[in-house]
């Protein structure tokens, strides 16, 4: 019960007006940015860093917060009411939504997503509460050798379970790898990669990095592809919902809750996985089986549930290990980084106050979003209608703003370009993004790890697996670490492993899973054009990508 | 929209277009060349390694390094084994036309512009001219709305953001002015 009593501290901290205020303002701008469309949570949190900067940790950590929740929930309506979504964690909910908005209930759409948002953050957020501080203490018991193994678990697993290709995955890692070797090397104080250029000693800054890759790189690409006549809005209406709505999305959004905030917290589980199998389950469950694909708010209720519990989920090991495992909170460990705080097991232990201020925040911002965005969300339709020509030099505008207020200096922005450049090859080529991030931010950090281990065994491989006992001066290896590498090998060999199980099991099993990985792509695919990248392997990664406890 | 789901993973395309095909040996030669660059990059590294850190600056680079090239060969066979990456989509995205390189090199200038005249003519001469500029680039054509839009946008950053936060916005030539 520690957490209720560090959570009831943290409300203490969250609760002050100023922080409330600063709540407030961060849900009102994070909901009007998250709900133009092309913006996804990561980009509304990184173009809106600079707001940040010059509060203090704790006050901007909420801040944050606020943001993050409302351009989640922004990123939610646009889907419902555009017919093309934009982020792929909001591509289910954009099936039955748009679907229902079509039929005339747009309303009833934007209510249960609320309120299943709501309750999913809730729930999502008190699992957060109590599962951060075992993790962690879980976390500091490792050593650098396990450590090293958990991170190159995170890498490995945002690379190759999540996207299409993993090929691409890999060398979108290899050029994240690449930016985090720039500057001075943390041991020997070498210069690498520097090419004599002294603004780049001090390595490059992940913020310039991320708004680079998703606010300038997005904005080019969208210029390059620009629709010339801009998507049709659904009009809406107050949101509301009748008690035969309520009654039909209180369960998908308990179930949509439980999938969601597991696949969160593990390294590479994100918000596709959950929200893909939470339609699948809601429409298997249904009683209204003939309104999917019609518009049921089953399809609705439980995906945009699971997405907001997962992404409760994902703070777990960010908060807990430093681990980001999804874009947006690869973002918000980059804005962590930037107000000087070193993410990483001993966050909540040095930094108690603000974690548990930033729990607590959480909850506040998810109530307030719920009691501004019913009111509101006649206006947030209003923003879809923004010209684009505005909307994108608008992000062009503030991504310059906010890159050059890093450092007050314009070579940041010239990196800015360099990365606004790769990210729109990325976008061109298929390259994935998340694993380029979280390379950038973990790279350093993996190699700091693996070479402590290496000190600690003098050089010897071996070091990489286990250490030397201190009390006994005697090798042990790391069950723990041999462990996690035995599933990276099981990650990076799958493809092999699937196809030795589908001629070794009988037709009939195989044909199950074929079904099950097939449905909602081809689900989406027919009403959305839009790619599916999750389910060519279907449900069985799941048991691939648990970490070890 | 099938075959674009056929096309997720590295399987042959169902349209090869030579110039798609051409542009991805592209991302081949980048990868090397970045390649190429992190390891000469690191092999000028001296490699002192110590008791406090037997590894030393060099192997990560090395390895990156090599990775890179390793992947830029394996994207070349997978390229002529048919794999073609999948172009982003989203909301405002028309993937049926081509790339309008017009427009992103207007952009591009624009951007370019910004970066070159900041520090002179401050945030707010500066980042209007980016926001018309780019407006205009993106097919606007309210010249005076867009003027006042820009302004409004520039001087209304630099009063909330530089003077209320405390940002580190130059304000260039009109220091002293504003």
């Amino acid at each position: 019960m520690e957490s209720f009593q560090f959570l009831l501290n943290g409300s203490a901290t969250a609760a002050t007006p100023i922080n409330l205020l600063l709540s407030l303002i961060g849900v009102i701008i994070g909901t009007a940015v998250g709900v133009l469309p092309g913006i996804g949570p990561a980009m509304t949190v990184a173009l809106l860093l600079p707001i940040t900067y010059n509060l203090e940790p704790t006050g901007a950590i909420i801040m944050l917060a606020g943001i993050f929740y409302g351009g989640m929930y922004g990123g939610s309506t646009t889907s419902i009411l555009l017919n093309t979504p934009g982020e792929s964690s909001s591509v289910v909910t954009a099936i039955e939504g748009n679907l229902m908005a079509k039929g005339g209930r747009a309303a009833q759409a934007l209510a249960t997503a609320a309120v299943g948002s709501w309750v999913a953050g809730t729930i999502g957020t008190l699992l957060l509460a109590f599962f951060a501080p075992i993790v962690t203490r879980f976390a500091i018991s490792l050593g650098a050798p396990e450590y090293f193994a958990v991170m190159l678990l995170a890498f490995i697993a945002v690379t190759a379970v999540l996207g299409s290709s993993r090929l691409r995955g890999f060398i979108s890692l290899a050029l994240g790898l690449t930016v985090g070797l720039v500057g001075l090397d943390s041991v020997s104080g070498q210069a690498r990669l520097t090419f004599g250029i002294p603004q780049l000693g001090d390595g490059i800054d992940i913020v310039v990095v991320a708004v680079g890759i998703f606010a300038l790189g997005e904005a080019l690409w969208v210029a390059a592809h620009l629709r010339r006549q801009v998507a049709e809005v659904i009009p809406v209406g107050r949101p509301w919902m009748g008690k035969s709505d309520f009654k039909r999305s209180w369960k998908p959004w308990l179930r949509g809750t439980a999938l969601g905030f597991p696949f969160g917290a593990i390294p590479a589980g994100g918000a596709e996985i959950p929200t893909f199998l939470s339609y699948i389950t809601e429409k298997r469950l249904t009683k209204h089986p003939e309104e999917f694909g019609k518009g049921a708010i089953e399809g609705v209720a439980g995906p945009e549930a699971a997405n907001n519990a997962s992404a409760a989920g994902t703070m777990v090991p960010m908060l807990s290990l430093g681990l980001p495992t999804n874009a947006t909170a690869a973002v918000m460990l980059a804005a962590l980084v930037s107000y000087g705080i070193q993410p990483g097991p001993l966050l909540l232990q040095r930094e108690g106050d603000l974690v548990w201020g930033l729990i607590a925040s959480l909850f506040i911002g998810n109530t307030l979003l719920l009691i501004l965005n019913l009111p509101l969300a006649p206006m947030w339709a209003k923003l879809l209608r923004i010209p684009r020509p505005y909307l994108y030099a608008g992000i062009l505008f503030f991504a310059s703003m906010g890159a050059y207020a890093v450092n007050g200096s314009s070579f940041d922005l010239i990196l800015l370009l360099v990365f606004g450049l790769i990210g729109f090859g990325m976008r061109r080529f298929g390259l994935p993004v998340l694993p380029l991030i979280v390379a950038v931010i973990l790279g350093p950090r993996v190699e700091l790890q693996g070479r402590r281990a290496l000190q600690l065994s003098s050089g010897d491989v071996k070091g990489l697996f286990g250490s030397v006992d201190v009390a006994t001066g005697q090798f042990q290896l790391s069950a723990l670490a041999i462990v996690v590498y035995v599933i990276i090998v099981l990650i990076l060999l799958w493809p092999l492993i699937f196809k030795v199980i589908r001629k070794v099991l009988p037709a009939k099993a195989a044909a199950v899973i074929e079904e099950i990985s097939e449905e909602p792509a081809l689900a989406v695919a027919e009403h959305h054009h839009v790619e599916v990248t999750q389910t060519d392997e279907g449900p069985s990664r799941t048991e691939n990508t648990e970490t070890p406890k | 929209m099938s075959e674009a789901v056929a096309a997720a993973g590295d399987q042959p395309a169902a349209r090869p277009a030579r110039t798609r095909n051409r542009a991805e040996y592209g991302v081949c030669v980048f990868l090397a060349l970045v390649g190429v660059v992190v390891l000469v990059d690191a092999l000028q590294l001296s490699n002192n390694r110590t008791g406090v850190d037997p590894l030393g600056p060099k192997p990560v680079p090395v390895f990156v390094g090599s990775l890179l090239m390793v992947l830029a060969v394996a994207l070349a066979v997978a390229v002529t084994r048919g794999s073609q990456g999948e172009a982003e989509a989203g909301e405002d995205i028309d993937l049926s036309q081509p790339v309008d390189i017009k427009t992103v090199l207007l952009l591009l200038g624009v951007f370019v512009a910004n970066i070159v005249l900041i520090d002179f003519l401050g945030w707010v001469i500066s980042g209007g001219l980016l926001f018309y500029g780019s407006a205009i680039v993106l097919g606007s054509r309210h010249f005076i709305r867009d003027l006042v839009i820009s302004a409004a946008l520039s001087l209304g950053t630099f009063y909330g953001f530089a003077i209320g936060l405390g940002v580190g916005l130059p304000a260039g030539i009109l220091q002293g002015i504003l």
